[in-house]
């Protein structure tokens, strides 16, 4: 019998033959945990006063796991595992470097918060609906997303979490929550479509979905392919899922309407991931024509952040209002992102990082004050400051930081910012930034002063809860002192975002991480 | 439904179904197949059973909530992809063991597992959706 027609072709041609080292499993593990976590608590789905402590004991693995992983990346660069042993880019590549760690790790912790919130404000109805396990699954998917390195591989991250997240935000099914559920279903639906179209164009340009491949002959096909062209489509698919302007409408009409700690988890997650993916695609994969298309992309930044500030401005409704500073920050990213350099991808990552703690947060305190006011509304929330000074404490250091005012998380990613645009001579950037800075401040002010500072009128201020559950405390806690600790002592955090930056704009360490051997 | 005929036929017409579902199934490691295919053939069985002698029938039938079944299979996925730790290979490689039993040798794999728990996935998810949807048309 021939050589050629044996069944046992040398497998070393097309398999991963060296062992896998335990380590570059946390590679998989994030995700692999959540699903299987997930899995359990949908079995027992009967045993619903198990849930809360199986997802938090849960979403507490994932942190550790999540810490383990930043730690193997800091120490040894970055770390590849690819699916089935098949060598890549035929293989699906989990590719993790410093900014996928970090993002993975902020968006567990952010998640373990939101667990924690949901023992205080996800009732057994919720329970029954399946909150727990739809919290699972949408983290199995946010893992997916920072962690993949194969472009069809996000996509399908994207999808899990979709799909979880149509789950949450109907959660209850009010009236309310399915008008929201279809503004929100509708734009994303549309997003991923554009991207899947996207993808599968890059696809036919390229050959290859893996993401270091991509990278490494992007340069080679600039003359062929239609790169421009995928990257526009990119920018708008993943500035559509980031809620960036003129595409940002779905976010504020939908983020009001579901249960506090979801619409918490959305704003700390999901935009985030978007904008993850649209760094990822633009600043490693494409960065010869983010450079082209970055006047665009800073334009779309100034008005994503004016149109956010000036739109809070105009809220009566607390968290409409944060839904309006989440768009606000996601145009300060998308400003980083469009000037590039280390300084501008860097303000860019830890704007975002900055971002997930303290928007979660705020929707934490919008929760919290809506049960001692009983209400959402800023008319009818007055005295909060009389009543619960350490509340309101609270809040007002989330006001500071979410305005970029030292001494917390938002002032030093702004200053990176401020200075990346006036370094490239960009200063109408730079004033789009500061302008914005003055106007949240004047917004956080103008919802402090009315819910917190007025006296209640006689009747008005109708107390509901006179005390505030530590389930809902603690994770605000937490989360504001992470904001000030940041703040405060920004110096490891700051390198390792330096470092990030610097490896998106150079990737060949992620390169060689995928092809140890050079060329396949 | 009030067909006398139909009700008489659809036990076996179900049973015929699922059987052929599993071996559907099985066959889909080499040939066409698999779990997914056959995970729709079983929730169209079950939906003729749902047609023919009602929903609370199916459901006590098949004994779990349908949710517990996709659940069960997507555990039994995660698991399928997590076996590959105990032999230093990355996630999800494919693993044989060929045991023999009655002197026949049976392969079995992480593959077949996988394919499993989207077989059960799939019967589970979409007869959730088919059931209830039954439900309500009954009302």
């Amino acid at each position: 019998m021939a050589a050629s027609t044996s069944p046992h072709a040398d497998l070393s041609a097309a398999l991963v033959l060296e062992p896998a080292a335990s380590a570059d499993w946390l590679v998989i593990l994030p995700v692999a945990w959540c699903l299987a976590i997930g899995a359990l608590l949908v079995m027992l789905r009967r045993k619903i006063d198990w849930h809360p402590y199986i997802a938090v004991l849960g979403l507490a693995g994932l942190v550790l796991i999540d810490i383990l992983l930043l730690r193997h990346v800091l120490a040894s660069g970055p770390v590849t595992m690819v699916m089935g042993r098949w060598l890549p880019p035929f293989g699906i590549a989990f590719t993790v470097d410093l900014t996928g760690a970090l993002f993975a790790l902020t968006a567990s912790v952010v998640a373990l918060a939101g667990g924690i919130y949901s023992l205080a404000d996800i009732n057994d109805s919720g329970r029954r609906y399946g909150f727990y396990p739809f919290l699972m699954l949408l983290m199995a998917g946010v893992s997916g997303a920072f962690l993949t390195g194969d472009i069809f591989n996000l996509y399908v991250w994207f999808e899990v979490l979709l799909i979880s997240s149509f789950g949450l935000i109907v959660l209850g099914s009010e009236r309310e929550q399915i008008d929201g559920a279809v503004k929100y279903g509708f734009l994303n639906l549309v997003a991923t479509t554009l991207f899947l179209i996207t993808t599968g164009y890059l696809y036919a340009s390229f050959g290859t979905l893996n993401m270091a491949d991509i990278a490494r002959k992007a340069e080679g096909l600039a003359g062929t392919a239609p790169l421009m062209t995928l990257t526009a489509l990119f920018v708008l698919a993943f500035g559509m899922k980031a809620a960036a302007f003129p595409v940002n409408f779905w976010l504020p009409a939908s983020y009001h309407t579901p249960r506090v700690v979801v619409s918490a988890l959305f704003a700390g997650l999901l935009t985030k991931v978007g904008i993850y993916a649209l760094i990822r695609v633009t600043v490693m994969l494409l960065p010869l024509q983010r450079e082209e298309l970055s006047f665009v992309i800073a334009l779309a930044g100034a008005l994503t952040m004016l149109v956010g500030a000036f739109g809070a401005l105009a809220q009566s409704d607390f968290r409409r209002m944060l839904g309006y500073l989440v768009v606000s920050g996601i145009g300060s990213i998308l400003a980083g992102i469009a000037v590039g350099g280390p300084g501008g991808i860097g303000g860019a990552i830890f704007y975002a990082l900055h971002s997930m703690l303290v928007m979660t947060a705020l929707y934490f305190a919008s929760g919290v004050a809506a049960k001692l006011g009983g209400s959402f509304s800023l008319s009818s929330l007055a005295g909060l400051y009389r009543r619960h000074a350490g509340f309101a404490a609270l809040t007002l250091m989330l006001a500071f930081a979410v305005s970029g005012l030292p001494p917390f998380s938002g002032f030093w990613p702004k200053v990176m910012l401020v200075k990346a645009a006036l370094d490239i001579g960009a200063w109408w950037l730079a004033a789009a930034l500061l302008f914005t800075g003055f106007l949240t401040t004047v917004v956080t002010g103008r919802f402090f002063l009315l819910a917190y500072w007025r006296d209640a009128a006689a009747g008005e201020g109708t107390t509901v809860s006179a005390t505030i559950s530590p389930a809902a405390l603690l994770p605000l806690t937490v989360l504001v002192i992470l904001a000030l600790a940041i703040g405060l002592y920004p110096e490891p955090l700051l390198s390792t975002i330096q470092s990030a930056a610097a490896s998106l704009a150079e990737p060949s360490a992620y390169l060689n991480s995928v092809f140890p051997g050079g060329a396949p | 439904m009030k067909s006398v005929i139909f009700r008489a036929v659809a036990p076996f017409l179900t049973s015929l179904m699922v059987l052929f579902s599993i071996f559907v199934l099985l066959r889909g490691h080499n040939e066409p197949g698999g779990g997914f295919i056959g995970g729709l053939i079983a929730v169209s069985a079950l939906a003729i059973y749902g047609i023919a002698c009602g929903v609370e029938t199916v459901r006590r039938a098949i004994y779990f909530h349908p949710m517990a079944i996709a659940g069960a299979g997507l555990f039994a996925a995660t698991v399928a992809g997590l076996i590959s730790i105990a032999a230093r290979v990355p996630f999800m490689t494919g693993l044989w063991i060929y045991p023999s039993v009655l002197g026949l040798e049976v392969p079995l794999s992480t593959v077949m597992l996988f394919d499993c728990g989207v077989y059960l996935v799939v019967v589970g998810a979409i007869s959730s959706i088919a059931l209830s949807l039954e439900e309500r048309g009954g009302e």
